[in-house]
């Protein structure tokens, strides 16, 4: 595991069941700017749930850009292409119904909401997507899922994101997704910042939530590191360059990013995988 | 339900009034025979009548303040100074007039007091219409009545108080109610008495263009505990109300004061208020300050620290919504050495509501090992709302500690988005925010209270996005 010095195995994705193969993500040619830039270039993607697909690639090649457009950030102007979740066009749609159809973004700088604690706004994410618990069944379940992610119980008052450190932020990331139970998570770089212990805490939540979705739940990682998919299944993985997805391929691409960085993209001027 | 923007005079719940029942008022506007009729019509001593005569000198002396909000919109000749509601103050709700009993159901007030309070005063224009206290407070020695009951019953503990902490002069509108008090609340509580459940006053403006005055008066003997919550409503008139009250609170050696005011007037009403409270050695002061309605609101409840060792806490929340000015602030004078104090003040501005934080320390040359703090957060819903912060410190001593920190801040885009993120909609999420940011002060309330300014925040911010 960790002492290992090169790390060689990629964990075997769990093979679920299920409805697999039905496509919950499918981004067809997206096109967004940022402030009158162009950053998505034309993005082609499809995550079928019951899967793990990692978007990989160099700082500043539009990949948190893609998980702020399907979020629908207003700040993120969709120019061109299209975006379904289920086959229901999300464009048109608020983040907040967004949300609610079970899309879920874990964000790689989370939000400080001062005065509004972890239990509280829980509780009103909930109800916001008509999923309110009876309250004892609600204290219960976010008592397990805190033990599961080594959180201690003070979490529960303490003010959503506020003076959490970095590692805590993204737990209490994980731990939204584990309580809202999405159909797609998109996780933006949950591992950045973290150390060994507090990473494979992070993957395996990510991992048992996707187990007890029973194949329901689509996940599109973005990460910068292999590290993480030590822990994690990745089903596939994509790179993405200036603004495309300019490879795909199964989980040992990962690995050869690991080896060789991805001087085999940027050096190239049209995209084109080291291994096709 | 239509989903347009609605202002808040439309949401204001308590904007209903009832027909005009009183007994007794005196003509419009004041002049020294206004003030002799109300002083005559209580069947005061003469020392009072004498005390008002003066108190109104000062009050035509006295320019109009143009330091702080637009006061301009006051008519003084336009205002009643006197209504009086009901011939006799009711001891059970069964005394109070029908219509008026039925204004403070609605208000819930006789529910609040059957649940979780220790004595109520229903005050409805100038007059307190219903009065009670729990029997075992009552032997314990605890006086509570309003003022006037109060002055006739213990003359001599009224005068020995009355007007000694803020004198007729201060300023014009603590002038202004020195010449035509009526009603709010005497207290005493004995040496060594703990109350530990609140006494609360309501006051109600219910008459067009009535002005409202109302002096209330704590004395907190030596190592005694009180909590004192006001609550305050008015009708939506065209025409607006003056509410300049008068609150003085004296906590002897080790006692303990904690006032809580929730604010809530129909926004035509001007709220004009001078609160000071004098701690002796050992004691505390607290002021919860709330205000979410009012037209104007310019209050700065003070705590002149007068023994060693005595602290004093201003805590205040303030909203301003389209068309209302928000002028609250406090003041903590240090005049012993060895005192602290503490101010949290925050403030929400929306839809052109303007907030303004106004506040003053002093530390005086013998108070040497002073500690102070000031803390106050301003929000900003959207572009056209204001808010600005005016702080003064005289500081005579250099043995002191001394923070302040000022924040403005606008709800960020990135904040909408993360709750939106969750499933919430942008109202909601907005609704959130603005609860968060005036938890400090929520968390300082009666759970009851708590839960209903919760509400009332949610229903100021309904229509809050277009």
């Amino acid at each position: 595991m960790s002492e290992t010095p090169q790390p060689t195995a990629i964990a075997e994705a769990p093979r679920v069941s299920g409805t697999g193969g039905t496509t919950v993500l499918d981004v067809a040619g997206l096109r967004v700017s940022v402030e009158g830039k162009s950053i998505l270039e034309g993005v082609d993607l499809q995550v079928p749930v019951g899967q793990v697909h990692v978007l990989m690639g160099p700082n500043g090649s539009g990949k948190s850009t893609l998980a702020y457009s399907l979020m629908g950030h207003p700040k993120y102007k969709v120019t061109a292409g299209s975006a379904h979740f289920d086959g229901q066009d999300l464009l048109a749609l608020t983040p907040d119904r967004r949300a609610q159809l079970g899309i879920f973004l874990s964000f790689q700088n989370p939000i400080a909401i001062p005065g509004v604690t972890t239990v509280n706004f829980l509780r009103a994410a909930l109800r916001a997507q008509g999923r309110e618990l009876p309250a004892r069944e609600f204290i219960a379940r976010l008592g397990d899922e805190m033990s599961e992610l080594r959180m201690d119980p003070s979490f529960r008052s303490r003010y959503i994101n506020d003076g959490f450190s970095g590692g805590e932020k993204k737990r209490a990331e994980i731990l939204q997704m584990a309580m809202l139970e999405p159909r797609l998570a998109i996780l933006d770089e949950p591992d950045s910042g973290l150390d060994v212990d507090a990473l494979r805490i992070v993957a395996d939540g990510v991992t048992r939530v996707m187990e007890k979705s029973e194949g329901r739940m689509g996940v599109l990682l973005i990460t910068h590191y292999y590290r993480i998919l030590e822990n994690l299944a990745p089903d596939r993985v994509h790179i993405m360059h200036q603004g495309r997805i300019v490879d795909s391929g199964g989980p040992e691409l990962a690995h050869v990013i690991e080896r060789e960085g991805y001087d085999p993209y940027t050096t190239a001027t049209s995209p084109a995988g080291p291994e096709g | 339900m239509t989903v347009q923007a609605r202002d808040l005079t439309k949401d204001y719940k308590f904007g209903f009034h009832d027909v005009d029942v009183s007994v007794f008022r005196t003509e419009k506007g004041i002049s020294p025979e206004v003030v002799a009729a109300i002083s005559d019509h209580k069947q005061e001593p003469a020392w009072m009548l004498r005390f008002r005569l003066k108190a109104l000198e000062h009050f035509f002396k006295r320019p109009m303040p143009t330091w702080g909000a637009d006061l301009s919109g006051i008519d003084f000749d336009n205002i009643y100074y006197y209504i009086k509601p009901v011939e006799e103050m009711g001891r059970s709700w069964d005394d109070v007039p029908d219509s008026i009993r039925q204004t403070f159901d609605r208000l819930g007030i006789p529910e609040a007091e059957r649940k979780f309070l220790a004595g109520v005063s229903a005050q409805y224009d100038s007059e307190v219409v219903y009065h009670s206290i729990r029997a075992d407070l009552e032997k314990l020695g605890v006086l509570f009545s309003d003022c006037d009951t109060g002055l006739r019953d213990h003359e001599e503990l009224f005068k020995r108080y009355f007007g000694t902490v803020i004198p007729p002069n201060d300023n014009k509108f603590a002038a202004l109610n020195s010449a035509v008090w009526s009603g709010g609340s005497f207290v005493y509580v004995p040496k060594g008495v703990r109350v530990e459940i609140p006494l609360q006053a309501y006051f109600r403006i219910n008459s067009d263009n009535m002005g409202q005055f109302e002096r209330t008066l704590i004395i907190a003997d030596e190592g005694s505990y009180v909590h004192y919550i006001e609550g305050c409503t008015a009708p939506t008139y065209s025409n607006d109300s003056l509410h300049a009250a008068v609150v003085e609170i004296i906590a002897e050696k080790g006692a303990h004061v904690r006032y809580t005011t929730i604010q809530n007037w129909s926004d035509n009403v001007y709220n004009l208020v001078t609160k000071r409270a004098i701690a002796k050695e050992d004691a505390t002061i607290e002021w919860i300050d709330g205000n979410l309605g009012s037209k104007v609101t310019m209050k700065y409840p003070s705590i002149y620290l007068m023994g060693e060792r005595a602290h004093g806490e201003v805590l205040s929340a303030a909203f301003a919504g389209s068309g209302q000015h928000q002028d609250a602030g406090s003041k903590c004078i240090h005049v012993a050495p060895n005192t602290t104090s503490n101010v949290v003040s925050r403030s929400i501005s929306k839809g052109r509501g303007r907030t303004s934080y106004r506040g003053h320390i002093k530390v005086l040359p013998k108070a040497s090992n002073v500690k102070a703090n000031v803390r106050c957060d301003a929000l900003l819903l959207d572009e056209e709302s204001r808010s600005d912060t005016y702080p003064y410190m005289d500081i005579e001593n250099p043995d002191v500690t001394f923070g302040h920190e000022a924040t403005v801040s606008k709800v960020g885009e990135d904040q909408i988005f993360y709750l939106q993120s969750r499933g919430i909609d942008e109202q909601q999420a907005t609704a959130l925010i603005v609860n968060g940011f005036f938890e400090p002060f929520v968390k300082e309330l009666p759970m009851e209270y708590a839960v209903e300014l919760n509400r009332l925040l949610a229903l100021s911010m309904e229509g809050s996005i277009g």
